[in-house]
């Protein structure tokens, strides 16, 4: 079977995506009979003329009151082939917030268009989150190709449209695929209405793509979680650095560095409680030895001596800001970085990105929620990161309210 | 297509994350504690917790809010489990409570105490100053639990707020509280029923005797077949029939229903659950049926 595949969808309602989603989870056998008659029932008493899929997640009180989805909902589906996890953001409140967060940790964005609108602002807004979460793979759905007659010159169209755009954006994989999510074409299947089409249904595609090497297995890194020191009589010297691998291969013999004190061991065993482990590599959660008895704990990174994170104090970010009090110059906030906190000050605040066009505006001197742009910051302490389009783990932070405790916004540091 | 051989399954990923959670929350808060009922979820989580720490003993104590109607298998399980951990076990107790005037039970005809439950941990959580609390809930099972965080923070009333929810990005958990406020932790959100099943199949995980298909006297009572015992005795004119049955959740005896099955084996029950149509809640609680916000409305108070 292949591997947990975390998939993030996103649009409005009009685009037909619950249709699509409901249709996955439908055709898949992942839709139960309690929860659909539940939907239908809803559905009924609330006067809409059809079933709205979307009230199989949108469960909260004042979702189903107001029609909206206030949240990012998780749905989980299977196939014999593999395992899903989808995050799904709605389309309207708190977008960028939600999409950002979906997107985190998302191996793949399914972007929907309407066959008979193509790629309009929405689509555009989509793909550049999607791209900047640095989401490895994009699935463009081209749906209602019922309505545009099954036209191919409009699916190539759009296509063409959607590529030229994401070339201004990084995004290495683009898959685009032609849909009516109503009627189920090239859903599951292979629809016979588009013979002139020789890719995957969407399905398909999401069974067979493979992410293993998407993930850093080039440089180590080993950021301390938690030290495992048992004290009991048999294991009294067992001193374990226990943690989830963020980079690269680490292997028993390694040579490795422990930032940022900088001292130098190797390797002396890797323990799970199912044995020894030969190979640790990302995601994985193991417990390491070290040869030589240092002063490592948590925060503490272990990289190889030839390969290393930055060391530094001054990073410059990718803010997506997330709540209503601005972000400003000279803010002091929280920062959370691997298992490292520190304190740190905002020290510039450049430019704000127009998520429509792309366009940087340099005047601004504060982020609004959900504004995009580039911050610096000055940290109490040195951190251990390395480029966010190198490494999602040890790229990535979160910003938070030292009073509060609140999450303010997340960073992805350049 | 590039293969490098650097692959998980899914569960060894599930299992990877549920690890790390355990261990950030280990490190960052002063006095976890671990909600073990003896239920398979909790049972599953327990296991990820041991692989967590290992070769260390877990570094905080379980806890059972036992509302006095549990079936004995779970309880003698719960017991014989936390010794075989070495872990301290609290129980706090819904009987307890009530005896002591503490709260009201409502007897009428259909009542449970799953609404007892709430005060008596966040009693529980208060008297033992925990400021974590791992959970087994999974975001499969619900449609509230489907929007909570993996890191679900409570106020000092222990209240659940799902429109003001702290955004949860990458694998990097805030949890960040003040004095009286605390965080659930849900390690297995991502899991699902069959994800459970799947994860006692490969770690051969024991679990109660009732999760199996056994004979025994039940009647059918708004179209979930419920056990008869001493709490749930027949109202006149219910009829008492012999099943086959097996239950699907281990809740209290007074809500839970059994499942016609005849799944007497891990593998028997991964097959059955992976072609059944119906969600496990959906088949046999009583309690979730109050209304179509009735989890959302108990999570709020401060509920599982």
């Amino acid at each position: 079977m292949a591997e947990l595949l975390r998939v993030a969808t996103a649009g409005s309602v009009d685009d037909g995506k619950s249709t699509l989603i409901g249709r996955l989870l439908y055709d898949t056998k992942s839709l139960f009979t309690d929860q659909l008659a539940a939907v239908e029932r809803t559905s009924r008493e609330r006067g809409d003329g059809y079933v709205d899929l979307a009230l199989l997640t949108d469960g909260l009180r004042a979702e189903r009151e107001q029609g909206i989805t206030i949240d990012v909902a998780y749905r989980y589906f299977a196939t014999p082939r593999r395992s899903f996890i989808l995050a799904d953001t709605p389309g309207h409140v708190q977008y960028t917030r939600n999409m950002v967060t979906g997107a985190s940790t998302a191996d793949l964005a399914l972007l929907l268009v309407d066959a008979r609108k193509g790629v309009v602002e929405q689509t555009r807004r989509h793909a550049f989150l999607a791209s900047l979460l640095r989401v490895p793979h994009l699935v463009l759905c081209i749906n209602k190709m019922d309505l545009v007659d099954f036209d191919r010159e409009v699916f190539e169209k759009i296509k063409e449209e959607f590529r030229h755009f994401a070339a201004k954006l990084e995004i290495v994989d683009v898959t685009a695929i032609p849909v009516s999510a109503l009627g189920g074409d090239n859903v599951v299947s292979r629809s016979p209405s588009t013979p002139w089409y020789d890719g995957s249904s969407l399905l398909h595609h999401l069974e067979e793509l493979h992410i293993a090497s998407d993930r850093n297995l080039i440089d180590v890194r080993f950021p301390v979680q938690w030290v495992v020191r048992p004290r009991s009589d048999d294991l009294h010297d067992y001193r374990g650095y226990a943690g989830r691998v963020a980079g690269g291969v680490l292997k028993p013999g390694d040579d490795v560095i422990v930032l940022p004190s900088g001292l130098t061991t190797r390797v002396a065993g890797i323990d799970s409680f199912d044995g020894p482990v030969d190979e640790a590599f990302p995601p994985m959660s193991v417990t390491v030895r070290l040869e030589d008895d240092l002063d490592v704990s948590r925060g503490d990174m272990i990289a190889r001596p030839n390969n290393r994170p930055t060391v530094g104090q001054d990073l410059n970010l990718m803010v997506s800001w997330m709540v209503d009090a601005p972000l400003r110059r000279r803010a002091r906030i929280g920062v959370k970085h691997t298992t490292r906190s520190v304190r740190a000050m905002v020290t510039d605040v450049s430019y704000r990105v127009d998520i429509d066009t792309l366009h940087r505006d340099e005047t601004v001197e504060t982020l609004a929620l959900n504004d995009i742009g580039r911050v610096a910051l000055r940290t109490t302490s040195p951190l251990c990161y390395d480029p966010y389009r190198r490494n999602r783990d040890t790229g990535s932070v979160l910003l938070i309210d030292e009073t509060s405790g609140a999450t303010l916004g997340a960073g992805m540091i350049l | 297509m590039p293969v490098t051989g650097y692959e998980l399954t899914h569960l060894q990923m599930l299992e990877a994350e549920a690890i790390h959670i355990f261990r950030e929350v280990a490190a960052e808060f002063e006095r976890p504690a671990l909600l073990f009922s003896g239920g398979k979820d909790s049972i599953v989580m327990l296991r990820v917790a041991e692989k967590a720490f290992w070769p260390a003993k877990l570094p905080f104590p379980l806890l059972h809010i036992d509302t006095g109607h549990n079936f004995a298998e779970v309880l003698n399980f719960r017991d014989h489990r936390a010794e075989q951990l070495g872990a301290r076990l609290v129980v706090a107790s819904v009987q307890a409570a009530i005896d002591a005037g503490e709260l009201t039970e409502d007897t009428r005809p259909g009542a449970s105490r799953n609404q007892l439950q709430t005060p008596v941990l966040l009693d529980a959580i208060a008297d033992n100053r925990f400021d974590a609390v791992f959970g087994g809930a999974r975001r499969d099972e619900e449609k509230a639990r489907a929007k909570e965080r993996v890191y679900s923070f409570r106020d000092e009333f222990g209240q659940w707020d799902p429109k003001n929810q702290r955004p949860e990005l990458w694998s990097l958990y805030n949890g960040r509280h003040r004095p009286g406020e605390h965080i659930r932790v849900f390690p297995l959100s991502n899991w699902t029923e069959l994800d459970i099943w799947r994860y006692i199949a490969q770690e051969s995980l024991e679990i109660p005797s009732i999760y199996y298909a056994h004979s025994r006297e039940v009647i059918e009572r708004d179209g979930m077949l419920l056990g008869v015992t001493e709490l749930t005795p027949p109202r006149p004119g219910e009829i008492v029939v012999p099943r086959q049955v097996r239950y699907r959740t281990v809740g209290d005896i007074t809500c839970t229903g059994a499942v016609e099955s005849t799944a007497a084996t891990v593998d028997e029950v991964i097959a059955e659950v992976a072609a059944t149509r119906i969600t496990e809640r959906g088949a046999t609680r009583a309690d979730d049926r109050v209304s179509d916000a009735a989890m959302e409305d108990r999570k709020k108070e401060g509920y599982f």
